[in-house]
């Protein structure tokens, strides 16, 4: 049986039917049609399909739409002018931070969640932050270079903005 | 989509969680989190007709700081513990404990009592909140009860929770701000479940040691033989071969490399909380 649930979707307020069963990464992509979540393993391991629900990082995979009823969703989509994502984005491809791409859209929602947290990262906490977040392409060297970089240009960024 | 069909229910309280967790002949399972039920649902491993979803009720959200302990809702999640949004008195340790488990979109949403109530026996909470001499409060149809974390586990997944009762919170008293802890966790990947886990509570100016060992395919052991020898001044060698004595003892039938294993991890833990 359906049940009715509204949330806000990257900032659009979106009303939906779904199964008790159908998965919040299912919603996204199926209903949606916002195929940046990525869907690999579906049991919570790889991190493809990680999300912002209510400005925190979760796993589309493993939350029920049924139970994000009333909840602030943001997909990748949504972070498309985001000026951290935007940096981030920037240094992927300057850092060779992707090859295939699957992995891409949950690599960088988890690395704009550490860099909202934390600055002044060494490469081993960022190993630790996105070890969550499992790339079978680039041996994890070039998204490591690619999250210090943006690391690093975005302190920049902000102590800009704290000048002005 | 993966698992196969259920209904769903949203409790609206602790007492509307209950009612609908009575049913009869059917399997029922409260849902916290989500991050180890909704995984298993996705495998079919775990059978499911009705889902009670417990994540609305504010109640389990509750912190209560009393004088001699804290109480958290059973609803507090890992992440809030790691950014120490909930008070501590543990000296560190459940903050520590908090910031690795698995990984930050799972900490978000993952839950202390969700956790302590599957009892995984490789997962962190159970292993810490036995070693931290922590109560497990329960409710259900019959009303409230607690009990001490080591009567909670009763081996791998297997608790004393009955029949559509739910954790409430886990009571946690405040330690000596004397005491050190060392933790220890062998695990074969970061944010992995562990192969080994140790957490060591020493606290020389009151005499007192606690040491207990997670991830041994069942309850949480606590050593009590091991710990009586810290406080009597027993290091190195000497207390390696009175943890692995205790641990071959302990009619866990652990084979040769495993009791190694758990040794080690055991004695580091120990050696962290002397350097603490």
């Amino acid at each position: 049986m359906k049940t009715s649930i509204s949330t806000t979707v990257n900032g659009k307020p979106v009303q939906s039917s779904v199964e008790p069963r159908t998965s919040l990464a299912d919603l996204l992509r199926e209903e949606l049609r916002l195929t940046a979540t990525h869907l690999g393993c579906e049991q919570g391991v790889c991190g493809a399909c990680t999300v912002l629900i209510d400005g925190q990082p979760a796993r589309a995979c493993i939350a029920l739409a049924i139970s994000v009823d009333g909840s602030d969703i943001r997909t990748l989509e949504g972070l498309d002018q985001d000026p951290l994502m935007l940096t981030l984005k920037a240094a992927f491809h300057d850092k060779h931070g992707l090859q295939c791409g699957f992995c891409t859209p949950g690599m960088l929602i988890s690395a704009w969640d550490l860099l909202r947290r934390k600055s002044d990262l060494c490469a081993y906490e960022i190993r630790i932050a996105i070890s969550g977040n499992l790339c079978r392409c680039t041996g994890y060297q070039g998204i490591v270079r690619s999250i210090q970089s943006a690391a690093q240009n975005w302190a920049g960024q902000v102590k800009l903005r704290e000048q002005a | 989509m993966k698992p196969a069909p259920f209904t769903y229910h949203r409790a609206a309280s602790i007492d509307d969680a209950i009612a609908h967790l009575q049913g009869d002949d059917a399997i029922v399972r409260a849902l916290a989190g989500g991050q180890s039920l909704v995984p298993m649902l996705n495998l079919r491993l775990a059978p499911v007709d009705k889902l009670v979803d417990l994540g609305r009720i504010a109640a389990l959200r509750q912190i209560d700081e009393r004088p001699d302990c804290i109480s958290y809702g059973a609803l507090v999640t890992h992440a809030a513990f790691e950014d120490r949004l909930v008070p501590d008195a543990s000296n560190g340790l459940m903050p520590f404990i908090g910031s690795q488990i698995a990984y930050r979109a799972v900490r978000t949403r993952g839950t202390i009592g969700g956790a302590v109530a599957l009892a995984d026996p490789a997962a962190d909470w159970l292993t810490t909140i036995i070693a931290l001499e922590a109560q497990v409060a329960l409710v259900g149809p019959d009303g409230r009860r607690a009990i001490a974390g080591t009567e909670f586990a009763l081996g791998p997944y297997m608790t004393a929770i009955k029949d559509a009762e739910l954790i409430e919170a886990i009571v946690v008293p405040r330690r000596a701000a004397s005491e050190r802890w060392g933790h220890y966790k062998v695990a074969r990947k970061t944010g992995e479940y562990a192969e080994s886990m140790a957490i060591a509570l020493i606290d020389k100016a009151r005499g007192k040691a606690r040491l207990v060992l997670g991830a041994t395919d069942g309850a949480p052991l606590v050593l009590v033989k091991s710990a009586r020898e810290i406080v009597a001044g027993n290091t190195g060698a000497g207390l390696a071969a009175v943890i692995r004595r205790e641990l071959a003892h302990s009619g866990r039938d652990f084979p040769p490399e495993k009791l190694l294993l758990h040794c080690t991890t055991a004695v580091r833990a120990v050696a962290k909380a002397e350097k603490r």
